[in-house]
């Protein structure tokens, strides 16, 4: 196919008018309104249900929720989530809970923030909270343990608390 | 002996301020680019990331100096860099930067070296620049750098050729080679920018002027999009630093020439800046004048190199060669005449 080229007067073939057009055009952009948010210390701004790293929480009256049943980790899609089960306390206030996680270890260098494990716990102990810069100096630093885990996901407000009078 | 200790005096200050200079150029460019397009550009380093060169020439130190293994010449690798540098520095030495400064008792003209033929100086040492691209574009052995060398000693070649003959009417006009008398002329008369006349010249000898250093629209040898980076794909750490001043310098020097030939150099067109210094500060003052007149046309490279698109590599050679050089020889006729027609003296 042969593409007609249009015919150009003798302005528009010399470029000068459309180069001093683009000029004004960069000029006029040095006064305006910019559009970079300075990162780390303005924020983006996050919305309802976002997904950031998952977290353990506890419930309000401060016990783990976690029953480790290992569920999240049967799920975990990158196989980033392990969890060490061990007993309760004998004597505690859930003792009847019987299980809790000795550990609770995820790999935050595999995590793809899918969301599944939140999605399959039956106890609502797991959670995408609103983290989103996940980082650290060296593999092992983004190995996240339960302690870590549960001081970053806090207190989870929890109507039902399932297993208090059992 | 006492000429010596001055000029190389004069050489320190020259080299101190032509560094900074260019060195706030490159965050001067990084800062228009960003307000060009809607950013903020540094601002981390210092108060408006105006510490941000140091960083970079610190950073650019500590680098490890990369020799890759295909490299079998090592001597021509590293003169390449040296090459494209130097000249860009030494041409500065032949650009007077003020009038004279009235120091200890003594008249100290501010320029290194007061040539006869200053602008044959500046013109044949600014070329050595190619050498300095050709030989990292063959001693890098590998593809990129080796066809942006070659571009770019063609483009130098043919754009020398304008940049030479259109400042012929000036000398014409002038009737010497020397840039301090250029300056003279152009204060007991007007800028030569406001000769009418004159005025295809200066635009010939700009638009060479940034081909001639390699700048957007034509930056062709290191086009990003098609040579990987050009001539310095292989350099790293102040191997790459050196051609990136050695880039930087040469605006310098080349916005020294225009001020100098067409903008009067360290004069303004009134009292007391229209004459010699006679006291220190008025001396200072005609630097100042100077540099700021440089900065402009900083400013209007960075302006034009974040405007507009590189051009093609045969409309680059075609505008050259069958545009420009027509052009310059009919415009020294078409001066001549006007100069035998009305004197223009």
């Amino acid at each position: 196919m042969l593409v007609q080229r249009p015919k150009l007067t003798f302005w528009e073939r010399l470029y000068l008018p459309q180069v001093l057009q683009g000029l004004w055009q960069t000029l006029s952009h040095i006064p305006r309104k910019k559009f970079t948010r300075q990162y780390p210390e303005e924020k983006p701004p996050l919305y309802g249900k976002y997904r950031g790293a998952p977290e353990l929480v506890r419930d309000p009256d401060g016990r783990v929720k976690c029953v480790a049943c290992q569920l999240c980790e049967f799920v975990c899609p990158p196989k980033a989530i392990r969890v060490v089960p061990g007993f309760r306390k004998e004597g505690a206030s859930d003792a009847s809970v019987e299980k809790e996680p000795s550990d609770f270890i995820i790999n935050m260098n595999r995590c793809i923030f899918c969301g599944f494990c939140e999605e399959v716990c039956p106890e609502e102990a797991i959670f995408l909270l609103r983290d989103f810069s996940v980082s650290g100096y060296s593999r092992e630093e983004m190995q996240f343990h339960k302690d870590k885990l549960l001081e970053l996901g806090g207190v989870r407000e929890d109507k039902i608390q399932k297993w208090k009078n059992k | 002996m006492e000429f010596v200790v001055i000029t190389m005096a004069k050489i320190a200050v020259m080299l101190g301020v032509l560094l900074t200079v260019v060195a706030y150029t490159v965050w001067l460019e990084r800062k228009v680019c960003a307000w060009m397009q809607d950013r903020v550009g540094p601002n981390r380093v210092g108060p408006f990331g105006l510490l941000q060169p140091l960083a970079d020439g610190l950073k650019m130190m500590l680098k490890e100096d990369v020799l890759p293994r295909h490299i079998t010449d090592k001597a021509l690798y590293t003169l390449g860099p040296l090459m494209a540098m130097v000249p860009a520095l030494v041409t500065a030495g032949a650009i007077p930067w003020g009038s004279q400064l009235p120091l200890f008792g003594r008249q100290i003209q501010c320029v290194v070296a007061n040539l006869n033929a200053a602008v044959l100086v500046v013109f044949a040492t600014s070329s050595f620049a190619v050498y300095g691209i050709v030989l990292a574009g063959w001693a890098s052995n590998s593809k990129y750098p080796f066809l942006g060398g070659v571009r770019s000693s063609a483009q130098m070649i043919s754009y020398e050729v304008c940049l030479a003959l259109s400042v012929v009417p000036v000398f014409m006009q002038i009737g010497s080679l020397s840039l301090c008398h250029m300056v003279e002329y152009q204060t007991h008369h007007t800028w030569m920018i406001f000769m009418p006349w004159q005025w295809p010249s200066f635009l010939i000898f700009i638009i060479s002027a940034f081909a001639e250093t390699n700048r957007t629209p034509f930056d062709l040898p290191e086009a990003e999009q098609e040579l990987v980076a050009g001539y310095n794909t292989e350099y790293s750490s102040m191997k790459f630093s050196m051609f990136f001043l050695g880039e930087y310098a040469a605006m310098f020097v080349m916005s020294a020439m225009m001020v100098t030939l067409f903008f009067g150099g360290w004069s303004l067109p009134f009292a007391p800046f229209n004459r010699p210094a006679t006291t220190l500060w008025i001396g200072l003052a005609h630097v100042a004048i100077f540099l700021a007149k440089i900065l402009v046309f900083l400013f209007l490279y960075i302006w034009i190199r974040w405007t507009i698109p590189r051009v093609r590599y045969d409309q680059l050679m075609a505008l050259g060669w069958k545009i420009f050089i027509p052009l310059t020889i009919v415009n020294i006729v078409f001066v001549g005449i006007v100069l035998a027609l009305w004197g223009g003296r």
